[in-house]
């Protein structure tokens, strides 16, 4: 599988960065991708649609100083290349110029996991069949479901990538996913219940996940929330389940971590360093290794290959994440978190997958010791001002807690906290970890897929964004 | 330029094979952006893309493909691709490609030569003098996370086996920034932007006054007490809201059970104050086009009238289905397939001025800024719960800033709560036009 040298050839690599060094610029690199993709969806009960997409280009950016020129084109033609090296040393123009010729230097790095079953090599037909199976399931969840969509997608993302400092590295990253939504309708009015699960595999993924189940999880979580209760509106106790807290964090604190928000002073965590900024019992890392995970990679989108980093450790800020740029800046090395939606787009940092590991409290006392609260067993998406510090995330599964016991299901909403606030209010932590769903996290217009995960925790106090009293 | 994408959309069409239906959309565009920071350009990218998609019915299945790439052997690639992932997909009768229906489309030409004219000194020039206006424009600015210019021009054309063939352009260019402001060891920021289809009709020293003066405000902000309030939202907020339930009004979540407005055709479903059209046949409008997704002469569709509900939009499969006609309201990239969507909401403005709204309420908050709205708001349980930053007003003022709030109801609720609009209506770069309103007794999270 280790053929993204095809990409582009050793001499053409080093003709473009010759290119796009000849006005001066300190440093240059060109990102050539190949990027292709399948998805198919049921829904209404049959195979609406099969699409199959292909993106296949470069871009090149030339740096000097503070200033970065970038040009992308979809021509891999030595013309082609040639012309975006130009367009982007037009404006980062250094002292120097003249001639220079890079040595690359082929990196390795040890893959997250090797893919058995390449998602090309699988029939259509046979895609097609497991939403088929999806539908059923859910259906069979129960009459009031009214309504399934059901989705598979593959993609295959080869790229290379090479830079004036000699580094050349490729990566082939496949990924596969299925996800199942559903409608229940009642006397109430509809509800909605989601599932998904997307690995850094090939089909092999059907081979540990049953879609049937998945099916069922979603159908259930929409058929219980048609007895759900408006939830209630204010500061309170917030409990949140096992593998589904992950977003809290990704935006509580993981976004203020990134070294570019860091270095505009546009983050809370800015210049904190080696303090106490949570409960000791709080350890957050950021790990694009993680076999299989969503936000894994053998290789960053800037040739650095990806890394376990300790962000807090024991409650202590430890480190930010950093990308190549930022860690030049600095005079250190990149974290491995140098992420791009894809060759149309400048790298910069991002998370991979980010957790919070394990504590000691057993899950079942966290909720018994909780006199009122939420109980939130799926979060939805999250966004975060890291200036300020203040975020949200939805719940789309989630319950009252009364004298300790978990009780009506609630409506979606969402909750508002403050990152270094609530990394303070942490006052339970399970021993119960598990990773969560897989998500596309947005920045700058760019998304990129990550992962997260936590164990059953508990925050002192949150405000949650009910209509109830 | 648009000959070469309708001779190219033709040699496609001309490679389909009997029995099939194919259509072909392209588009290309180029750009640039300019981001500044500390006075220097932090980056500039120039930008080109190519994007190409191909369906193909044959035997009432459907298939689809795309690519970034408009070169020959991709395209016949591509058709190919198209083709057999419709020899996958279910039989379905009302599949179909939009018939022309001998409407011709306004007269609309959403262009500015200016784009092609600007240099590169110039862009570069309007991002720094951004931030530095920014960065002037108070004592307790303490820096700018991003000052940004950006333009470009793109063109795009449809072609179909059924007869369908057009082809469009249009120019674009907007600016933002995010300023912060500072005091002691509290940071507040204050996002503001504009846009239009050159340079020349965005107001540079507008956009810094606003990020200055609402980042400087939020300073001091807390969390305010939970209640019931009034929530006073501006023209950019009321998009916000009222975009959404503009997609809660198609066609295709109508038939599919999917919206809490089903089953309320020709019922009030919003306060007599709320009249809403789509229409993207109206030049003032930034997303005015001349046609739809799939080629259809695009018209002004009335969805709600003095808070009747009028019509759901469709296009021509989602109006197969229901026994109607396309409301030409297919929206799409050339990357997907066409769904079922408003183009541009054009609210009806009320009377008064937004000052006269705040004077009007007696406890209330003044809405900035809104977060959450992927998250929190449910287009089919109508569950509707955001985060909040703004100000309160009492007995008519505008008083403390407040933030780390929710303000939350259910859609169809706030939709009848409307109780004033006011007579300012804005062309927002969303290329919508919306006015200021207020909404009464929404739930207001915090301490």
């Amino acid at each position: 599988m280790n053929d993204e040298t095809a990409l582009l050839s050793d001499d053409l690599v080093q003709r473009t960065l010759g290119a796009a060094l000849h006005t001066g610029g300190e440093f240059a690199e060109v990102f050539v991708e190949d990027k292709r993709s399948t998805s198919a969806m049921f829904d209404d009960g049959k195979v609406e649609e099969l699409s199959s997409g292909r993106d296949r280009g470069a871009g090149i950016r030339v740096v000097v100083g503070e200033t970065t020129g970038f040009a992308h084109t979809a021509d891999l033609s030595e013309t082609g290349l040639v012309a975006a090296a130009q367009a982007a040393a037009a404006t980062a123009k250094g002292g120097g110029g003249g001639t220079r010729t890079i040595d690359l230097d082929r990196q390795s790095a040890t893959r997250p996991n090797e893919v058995q079953v390449l998602p090309e090599t699988i029939a259509k037909a046979t895609k097609v069949e497991l939403l088929g199976r999806a539908d059923q399931a859910a259906r069979d969840a129960g009459p009031a479901i009214s309504q399934v969509m059901a989705r598979y997608a593959d993609s295959r993302r080869r790229f290379l990538v090479a830079n004036s400092d000699g580094v050349l590295a490729g990566d082939d990253q496949v990924r596969t996913m299925f996800s199942v939504s559903c409608v229940a309708s009642g006397d109430t009015g509809m509800q909605t219940g989601r599932e998904t699960i997307g690995r850094t595999v090939g089909f092999e993924l059907f081979d540990e996940y049953d879609v049937e189940e998945l099916a069922r999880t979603a159908a259930n979580r929409a058929l219980t929330k048609l007895a759900a209760v408006p939830a209630p509106s204010g500061e309170m106790p917030v409990v949140i389940g096992k593998g589904g807290g992950g977003v809290l964090f990704h935006e509580a604190c993981g976004h203020g971590l990134e070294a570019d928000l860091v270095g505009k002073n546009a983050s809370v965590f800015a210049d904190r360093v080696g303090e106490q900024v949570a409960n000791r019992s709080v350890t957050i890392v950021d790990d694009g290794t993680m076999p299989t995970e969503w936000g894994a990679y053998a290789f960053d989108d800037e040739g650095r290959a990806g890394q376990r980093n300790t962000l807090i450790e024991n409650g202590i800020l430890t480190d930010y994440m950093w990308d190549l740029l930022r860690a030049r800046r600095a005079g250190r090395a990149s974290s491995g978190n140098g992420r791009r939606q894809g060759y149309q787009y400048l790298p910069m940092v991002r998370m991979t997958n980010t957790y919070l590991g394990n504590g000691t409290d057993d899950p079942d006392d966290i909720i018994a010791s909780t006199e009122r609260g939420v109980f939130v067993a799926q979060l939805g998406g999250g966004q975060v001002n890291t200036a300020t510090g203040d975020f949200v995330f939805g719940m789309t599964e989630a319950y009252l807690i009364e004298n300790g016991e978990i009780t009506a299901p609630l409506r979606e909403g969402n909750l508002i906290g403050n990152g270094p606030e609530v990394l303070t209010l942490i006052d339970a932590l399970g021993n119960d970890f598990a990773m969560g769903s897989p998500g596309t996290c947005g920045k700058d217009g760019q998304g990129v897929p990550v992962g997260d995960g936590t164990p059953t925790l508990r925050v002192a106090k949150l405000t949650v964004g009910g209509t109830a009293a | 330029m648009s000959d070469e994408l309708l001779a190219l959309g033709d040699r496609l069409v001309a490679a389909g094979e009997a029995g099939e239906q194919v259509e072909v959309v392209l588009a290309q565009g180029t750009g640039t952006s300019v981001r500044a920071y500390r006075g220097e350009v932090e980056a500039f990218t120039s930008a080109t893309s190519r994007a190409l998609g191909v369906r193909v019915i044959v035997d009432s299945r459907q298939g689809f493909a795309s690519a970034g790439s408009h070169d020959l052997d991709v395209a016949i690639d591509t058709l190919a691709e198209a083709r057999d992932n419709a020899s996958f997909a279910e039989v379905d009768p009302h599949v179909a490609l939009a018939d022309p229906d001998g409407r011709p489309g306004a007269d609309i030409d959403p262009w500015s030569d200016a784009v092609a004219r600007m240099t590169d000194a110039e862009r570069i020039a309007l991002a720094i003098g951004l931030e530095a206006k920014v960065l002037g424009g108070d004592a307790r600015i303490t820096g700018v996370r991003t000052a940004s210019f950006g333009d470009g021009s793109s063109e795009s054309a449809i072609v179909s086996s059924s007869g369908i063939r057009v082809a469009g352009r249009q120019s674009h260019a907007a600016m933002s920034v995010q300023a912060m402001a500072g005091s002691g060891d509290e940071t507040s920021t204050g996002y503001a932007y504009d846009g239009g289809r050159d340079a020349s009709a965005i107001d540079v020293d507008a956009i810094a006054a606003e990020a200055v003066e609402r980042a400087v405000t939020m300073l001091g902000a807390a969390k305010p007490d939970s209640g019931k309030v009034a929530a006073v939202f501006e023209p950019r907020k009321t998009a916000s809201l009222l975009g959404i339930v503009g997609g809660m009004l198609s066609g295709d979540r109508k038939l599919r059970g999917r919206t809490p407005f089903a089953d309320r055709l020709d019922e009030v479903i919003a306060s007599p104050l709320l009249t809403l059209i789509d229409d993207p046949t109206d030049s003032r409008s930034l997303s005015a086009d001349s046609h739809d997704g799939e080629g259809l002469a695009t018209r002004a569709n009335t969805l709600i009238d003095r808070g009747r509900l009028a019509t759901f939009l469709y296009d021509t499969v989602t109006a197969r289905r229901a026994g109607t006609v396309s409301t030409s309201s297919a929206v799409r990239s050339a990357r997907s397939t066409p769904g079922v969507g408003a183009q541009a909401l054009i609210m009806h403005p009320g009377s008064g001025s937004l000052d006269d709204l705040v004077a009007g309420v007696d406890l209330g908050v003044f809405v900035y800024a809104l977060q959450g709205l992927h998250s929190g708001v449910n287009a089919v349980s109508g569950d509707f719960s955001v985060g909040v930053e703004g100000r309160m007003i009492r007995q008519g003022q505008l008083a403390e800033p407040i933030r780390e709030a929710t303000i939350a109801s259910t859609l169809p609720r706030l939709l009848l709560d409307i109780s004033a609009v006011a007579d300012d209506r804005e062309w927002l770069t969303s290329g919508d036009a919306m006015c200021s309103m207020v909404i009464d007794g929404v739930s207001l999270g915090g301490s």
